[in-house]
């Protein structure tokens, strides 16, 4: 048993002739909250994609727990369980309420239970605050409420590490700030959770580590006090010194 | 004879008419939506092997004028198959083959036009694709295909009379009868066509009814 609840080994991933993630390795332990950050069109997405083998690396590994996610084949399913992920366009489903959002997987995938479900739900709409919005459609709910809707989806299947792909670049800041205090109870509830943002405020209150990437690569990566104010790559400063201007 | 008389003497047969129409109507539009879903999948979903033989089914059904397809399969198909189907089934199936075809692109274009991010969401949930399929696309493409689905109640019910042609004894082969017996052109006609103009109204009550029972605020066909 590593110390490590997350694992990725020199990931890789070509896009046809381009290269996309040119050899990605870190390590995340329980109750970490990885920031990461980097110029558009750096693979951020694709990395976080990489894990849950939405997008299937041409090479490297990804262990959850010491288990191979990688080459796992139909398996892949029961992994995806274990691993939460939030997107920038939330992706509600449109056809169901903010209940049956977030009760539909524990139903459908883990067999649950409809009334222990529907109390699961619940009591995860409690947690980010959108308990009165449960018989709302994604239609009527705000980018906010439906991004805190999409994180209870994610919380329903009790996974050990989430994934956020820019969480808050949809919504204006005041929405923004609302979805962002709901991940930070996460983060200080001991979720292990990566995340890719550019809330510099977010960073420094809970991540343990800031990763700066770009082209494929990790450039540099440490504490975010580090990183911030005292960047070692010259990339990392201009980086820093270009999304702190706003 | 005047219209009103013969009406009344006729009625009878009348109303058998509109069940065998009816019928023809009804099992076409459950064929073809039987039919129809899978295609819409494959065409989506499935690999090249499955994909090919889908497209050439739609070419070939939406392709070829419907009478033609109605001798090819009543007197060329079916019986070199040693398949001695009466009249009714032949038309009810070709209806809905050929129905199929159409409803397979209804479906396949409301599929497509589902965001990427939903599939996307229900795998990372740990839903397998075919799961996502059923629980998250399909709610949501039927909806959408409603509207588009509504229209193939009038086209098939319109298309149905060709059936007289194979002798199935629907409304417009009564009509025909009737008009043979009894000399009396238009207003036999004209009261066949207004049969039709009702089925086809009625129907589309209902069809109406069904997209408000499952419209969804904010989402494909809207309420009222
Ligand atoms: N499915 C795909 N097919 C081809 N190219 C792709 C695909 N997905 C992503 N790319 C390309 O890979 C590169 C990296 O994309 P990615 O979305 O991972 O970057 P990112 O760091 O998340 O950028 P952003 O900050 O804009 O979200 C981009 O140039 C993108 O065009
Ligand atoms: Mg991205």
């Amino acid at each position: 048993m590593s110390d490590y609840i997350l694992r990725v080994v020199d990931l890789h991933k070509n896009f046809g002739e381009r290269e996309i993630l040119h050899g990605i390795s870190f390590n995340v332990k329980k109750g970490e909250t990885i920031v990461f950050i980097g110029p558009s069109g750096t693979g951020k997405s694709t990395l976080l994609r990489c894990i849950n083998q939405l997008t299937v690396p041409d090479r490297g590994h990804v262990y959850i727990d010491d288990d191979e996610i990688t080459g796992c084949g139909h398996r892949i399913s029961e992994y995806r369980q274990r691993i939460g992920m939030v997107f920038q366009n939330f992706n509600l489903f449109d056809h169901l309420t903010a209940v049956q959002n977030v009760e539909i997987a524990p139903i459908k995938v883990r067999k649950m239970d409809k009334t222990l479900a529907r109390d699961k739900a619940m009591e995860e709409l409690r947690r980010v605050g959108m308990e009165d919005w449960a018989d709302h459609y994604p239609s009527e709910l705000s980018g906010g409420q439906a991004q805190r809707v999409s994180i209870a989806r994610s919380l329903a299947m009790d996974p050990e590490v989430i994934l956020f792909d820019e969480p808050t670049s949809a919504l204006d800041p005041e929405l923004t700030r609302e979805v962002l205090e709901v991940m930070k109870d996460l983060a200080k509830s001991g979720m292990t959770m990566l995340v890719v943002t550019h809330e510099m405020g977010f960073a420094r209150s809970v991540a343990t580590e800031v990763v700066f990437m770009e082209g494929g690569q990790i450039v540099e990566q440490g504490p975010p006090s580090e990183i911030m104010k005292n960047p070692k790559h010259p990339r990392t400063r201009e980086f820093i010194g270009k999304i702190s201007e706003h | 004879m005047d219209i009103i008389s013969i009406l009344i003497a006729w009625g009878p047969y009348l109303l058998g008419g509109i069940a065998v129409t009816l019928g023809l109507v009804l099992s076409a539009l459950a064929i073809g939506f039987v039919l129809g879903l899978p295609i819409a999948l494959i065409q989506v979903y499935g690999n090249r092997m499955l994909r090919a033989p889908a497209a050439v089914y739609v070419w070939f059904f939406r392709g070829l004028p419907i009478l033609v397809l109605l001798f090819l399969f009543y007197f060329g198909i079916f019986p070199v198959m040693g398949l001695d189907f009466p009249p009714f089934v032949v038309g009810a199936v070709v209806l809905g083959l050929r129905g199929a075809a159409y409803q397979s692109q209804i479906f396949r274009g409301a599929i497509q036009s589902i965001a990427e991010g939903q599939m996307t969401a229900a795998l990372s949930l740990g839903m397998t694709r075919w799961m996502a399929i059923r629980t998250i696309i399909l709610p949501q493409a039927l909806r959408i295909s409603l509207p588009g689905w509504s229209n193939e109640y009038p086209e098939i019910l319109t298309d149905s009379a060709v059936c007289y042609a194979i002798g199935v004894m629907e409304l417009l082969t009564r009509t025909s009868q009737i008009v043979s017996q009894t000399y009396v052109t238009l207003p036999v006609y004209m009261a066949c066509a207004g049969i039709f103009i009702l089925l086809n109204y009625a129907g589309m009550q209902v069809i109406l009814r069904a997209e408000e029972k499952f419209a969804i605020p904010g989402f494909g066909i809207q309420s009222g």
